[in-house]
């Protein structure tokens, strides 16, 4: 009995702090349409500077508690909301939601650069905070918890009087409701979305700071499934009601903590899925909260404003400019080619192997975003299925590599269709939250498991072998690479122009229209899924043979999925071209620029600034903010910049047309 | 045989009673109107009919067959069409392009293997069919255009059309004409007739523009506040009495 009780109290500790960063998530979705996902990376940055101020500088508690929560912490709101959110307002949700994906990617990185990776040990904000407290006997506290559970409970009930009895307060609910009908009204909805930004970052800082000590250790990676919880509390709240949010957040905590000491010890499982609890619970949520089913429009205060993107410029250029434009990339990608083959060495080979391997995993994401329009944060995950299915099959059955591969793409595809069958009735965020959920149970439960991941001391993946033809050499099978890399974009192009591409094209624009024509959605769905899986566990299952070896902490994690995504939506997801460009960039960009240009740019900032090696986020911190242009651009960046300049030239051609008709025109009249 | 028969249809959304027993039926070929002030339940009704919406009691039949178990998407390829009175298309799709997936669907050839070995692209007996329904409805000039570049008007053709090219038993239109003038309004009841000729299909029409229900419907139901108040032959109805008082209000 004291061990459950001592389990509640220890579980309102962290449901206090979950209630509350629920409430901040509901609080900005409501009054910017913006579900930010990048909140636990706000928290951490108050926590960091908590830590930085009080501990390695000494400063007292009230000066680094102020420092760190009430300037900082709205400081961040203010500036997120002046520089990004403000714009976003009128977006769509996919852009809104790839820009805060961007930010998810780049902001803790960011604030990595200026604290540093160091692992620290936490301290509360009283004094002694890890004194013992016995209310009865064999129950225990710390003084730490009693201080934040005093604090969450009075911020609540400020929050509470806050909505209850001031102008700002009624202000905010009303832009809850709806912020166009309220600017009508007369209110400034920007002064209250900005106001709404700041006090959920205060919120944000205040539960970061607070955390902490329970947490034990100041790191951003601590602050993952804390803010997972809080979406599950928010997502179980449908994102409207901030009372259920707080409740639903205190409920989870002390759930978590109840579980935690009535799952069996011994067992893996339940050692795994101890942490990774939050990840299940916003699983479950999703999938059996009612209330979130077809909200594509209702669950979006702005649905319905943004314009459409405009077509393709493929599908507006002349006959002349699209000959030209193919007999240019012939003859680049033939020099390139040649380069690759005849005269690079042998490192430049595997890494344009790995880029094209790459452009392969990318076509997924042109397949699950750019044909279905969802945001899949799970392809990683899928990926990693078919690099662990292929390794297991290649080294411990002694199969073939090539029909592992194979046999890894099929597997991801039938993973894909089952995770697709839950959340069928989930759209938009939604949807992009569950796949994001069961990425992070992957990663943080199954791949434990020796029946996935493997033998610890793996055996290496032999090269493939087709017939007479080895692999083994590395150009070799950069060139089966390339082959397959061939083949999956002649298959992205019969199925865009194909029934698969214009059926998904079509519950694109109406599911409901689509319904009603006979498409089945749920099976749609389900194919996009599976296809997407199985050409991301092909490039997978390429990945690990290329490496010959699976890495899944550092090819697969949900973190690098993120990542891909951000980079292939944001430099254009409609065609295969923009995945290849995505790969290159993820493959050569950090090569060229941060290794091989590194110390360069190193050695010129030295003088001002001291520096001594590139700071290792920084391609992940650039290609987050890449993400952040989506919103003006939702096309993509590459698809924006082709535009820009095929009209150029197509001005051009024009005018030299023009110019030859006029010449001839003059020649007929002087020769009559 | 009735086309289709809708039995004591109710509905309650959080407490209010959206539809409370209304039956319906509609005979084959035949053009029936469904009349109300604007929350009265049409759309409500024809969102069970198509299952969109699950009712609480009441069944659907259609050609004799009970739908209660049946998918929204079944449905249609069992025969029902429909439009919608918030024009619902294809961003980003041509008239054509809608027409095009609308009857493949139908043809329920779309595997997606098909698509893999290339014989997804449109063949000739599908683009005959589409030109058909685009010179039925009038559509040739914009037929390439994006859709988006369509007037609300030409846009409920299209709507209409693609409805069509499921080769419908009964077709569902929910306020055709809303937002359309006076003049286009004529236009489209002209079509509904010629394209109920043609293609032989029952209409079964939500409307509010009475003119235009008079010169289409041969049979009028009217429903107030989620219930039937009226049903019969046309003339007979709106000189009803409560249809007087609950919709047409001085208009007549």
């Amino acid at each position: 009995m004291a061990d459950l009780i001592s389990a509640v109290l220890r579980g309102m500790t962290f449901g206090t702090i979950y209630g509350l960063l629920a409430v901040g998530l509901v609080l900005t979705f409501k009054t910017s349409g913006v579900f930010n996902l990048a909140y636990g990376a706000q928290a951490f940055l108050s926590a960091a500077v908590y830590y930085d101020t009080h501990i390695r500088h000494g400063w007292p508690i009230p000066f680094a508690l102020l420092l760190a929560v009430v300037v900082v912490a709205p400081l961040g709101g203010f500036i997120l909301d002046r520089v990004l959110f403000r714009h976003l307002r009128a977006a769509s949700s996919v852009a809104r939601l790839v820009t805060v994906l961007g930010l998810l990617v780049a902001l803790p990185q960011v604030i990595d650069l200026w604290f540093g990776t160091a692992q620290s040990s936490a301290t509360g904000v009283v004094p002694d905070g890890l004194k013992v407290y016995h209310p009865l006997s064999g129950v225990f506290l710390y003084r730490d918890d009693i201080a934040t559970i005093t604090i969450a409970v009075l911020i609540v009930i400020g929050l509470v009087v806050l909505f209850r009895a001031t102008a700002l307060g009624l202000r905010m609910r009303a832009v809850v409701e709806s912020s166009r009908m309220t600017e009508l009204a007369g209110v400034n909805a920007e002064v209250v979305s900005m106001s709404s930004w700041m006090l959920a970052s205060f919120i944000a800082g205040l539960s970061g700071v607070l955390i902490a000590p329970a947490l034990g250790q100041v790191n951003g990676i601590f602050f993952t499934p804390l803010v997972v919880a809080a979406i599950s509390a928010a997502v179980l709240a449908s994102l409207t009601s901030i009372p259920i949010a707080f409740a639903g957040g205190l409920g989870l905590g002390v759930l978590q903590q109840i579980l935690s000491i009535y799952l069996p010890t011994n067992s893996i499982l339940a050692t795994n899925l101890r942490p990774s609890l939050p990840f299940v619970a916003l699983f479950l949520i999703l999938i059996f909260n009612p209330g979130l089913r077809n909200r594509r429009d209702l669950a979006d205060p702005l649905a319905g404003v943004a314009p459409p993107p405009p077509q393709p410029i493929v599908l507006e250029r002349s006959r002349e400019l699209t000959i030209g434009l193919r007999g240019w990339w012939t003859i680049v990608l033939g020099l390139l080619g040649y380069y690759v083959f005849f005269h690079a060495n042998v490192s430049i080979v595997q890494e344009t192997q790995t880029a094209v391997i790459y452009a392969i995993i990318f076509a997924s994401i042109v397949v699950i975003t750019g044909m279905a329009g969802e945001i899949s944060l799970c392809q990683g995950t899928f990926a990693g299925i078919g690099g662990l299915v292929t390794f297991q099959l290649a080294t411990s059955q002694g199969m073939s590599v090539l029909v592992a591969i194979v046999i890894g793409a099929l597997v991801a595809a039938v993973v894909g269709a089952i995770l697709a069958i839950p959340v069928l009735r989930l759209a938009g965020i939604y949807l992009s939250l569950a796949t994001l959920a069961f990425a992070l149970f992957f990663d943080n439960v199954m791949v434990k498991f020796s029946w996935v991941s493997g033998s610890p001391s793996p055996p290496q993946i032999p090269r493939p072998q087709l017939g007479g033809i080895d692999f083994a050499s590395q150009k070799s099978f950069l060139v089966l690479c390339l082959m397959v890399m061939l083949l999956v974009a002649g298959a992205l192009l019969l199925i865009r122009n194909g029934t698969t591409g214009r059926t998904l094209a079509a519950l694109r624009g109406s599911t409901v229209a689509s319904a009603a024509i006979g498409i089945s959605p749920a099976r749609a769905r389900v194919v996009a899924f599976a296809l997407s899986a199985a050409i991301a566990g092909l490039g997978g299952g390429l990945l690990v043979t290329a490496n010959a070896q699976v890495s899944y902490q550092s090819n697969f994690i949900s973190d690098l999925g993120l990542v891909w995504v951000v980079l292939v939506v944001s430099l254009g997801s409609r065609t295969f071209e923009g995945s290849m460009q995505a790969a290159a960039s993820f493959i050569f960009f950090p090569i060229l620029i941060l290794q091989d240009a590194g110390p360069w740019i190193v050695d010129h900032i030295q003088p001002w600034y001291h520096l001594v090696q590139m700071p290792a986020g920084l391609e992940s911190i650039l290609f987050g903010l890449g993400a952040v242009t989506y919103a003006k651009h939702p096309e993509g960046l590459l698809e924006f910049n082709t535009r820009k300049s095929l009209v150029k030239i197509q001005a051009r051609i024009d005018k030299f047309k023009s110019r030859r008709a006029q010449r001839k025109v003059a020649a007929a009249g002087a020769a009559s | 045989m009735t086309l289709l028969e809708a039995s004591e249809i109710t509905k309650t959304f959080a407490g209010i009673t959206a539809l409370d027993h209304v039956s319906l039926d509609v005979e084959p070929g035949e053009i029936v109107g469904l009349i109300g002030p604007n929350g009265a339940g049409k759309t409500t009704f024809f969102n069970c009919l198509l299952g969109m919406l699950k009712p609480d009691e009441g069944t659907v039949r259609f050609d004799g067959k009970d739908l209660s178990r049946v998918a929204t998407h079944r449905r249609a390829r069992l025969g029902i069409g429909r439009t919608f009175q918030r024009i619902e298309l294809f961003a980003q799709m041509t008239p054509r392009e809608h027409l095009f997936i609308a009857e493949r669907v139908r043809r329920a050839d779309g595997a997606l293997w098909k698509d893999l070995l290339g014989r997804g692209r449109p063949k000739p007996a599908e683009l005959e069919a589409v030109e058909e329904t685009i010179a039925l409805l009038g559509l040739d000039d914009v037929a390439d255009r994006p859709i988006e570049a369509l007037s609300l008007g030409r846009g409920r053709m299209v709507e209409v059309g693609r409805a069509l090219m499921t080769r419908p038993t009964l077709l569902l239109l929910d306020e055709p004409s809303s937002g359309l003038d006076h003049h286009e309004t004529l236009e489209l009841a002209e079509k509904l007739r010629e394209v109920s000729a043609a293609r032989g299909a029952a209409i079964l029409l939500v409307e509010h523009d009475v003119a235009m229900v008079r010169s289409l419907v041969s049979r009028v139901f009217v429903l107030d506040f989620g219930t039937l108040i009226a049903t019969g032959p046309t003339d007979e109805v709106f000189s009803h009495e409560a249809v007087r008082r609950a919709y047409l209000g001085d208009v007549v």
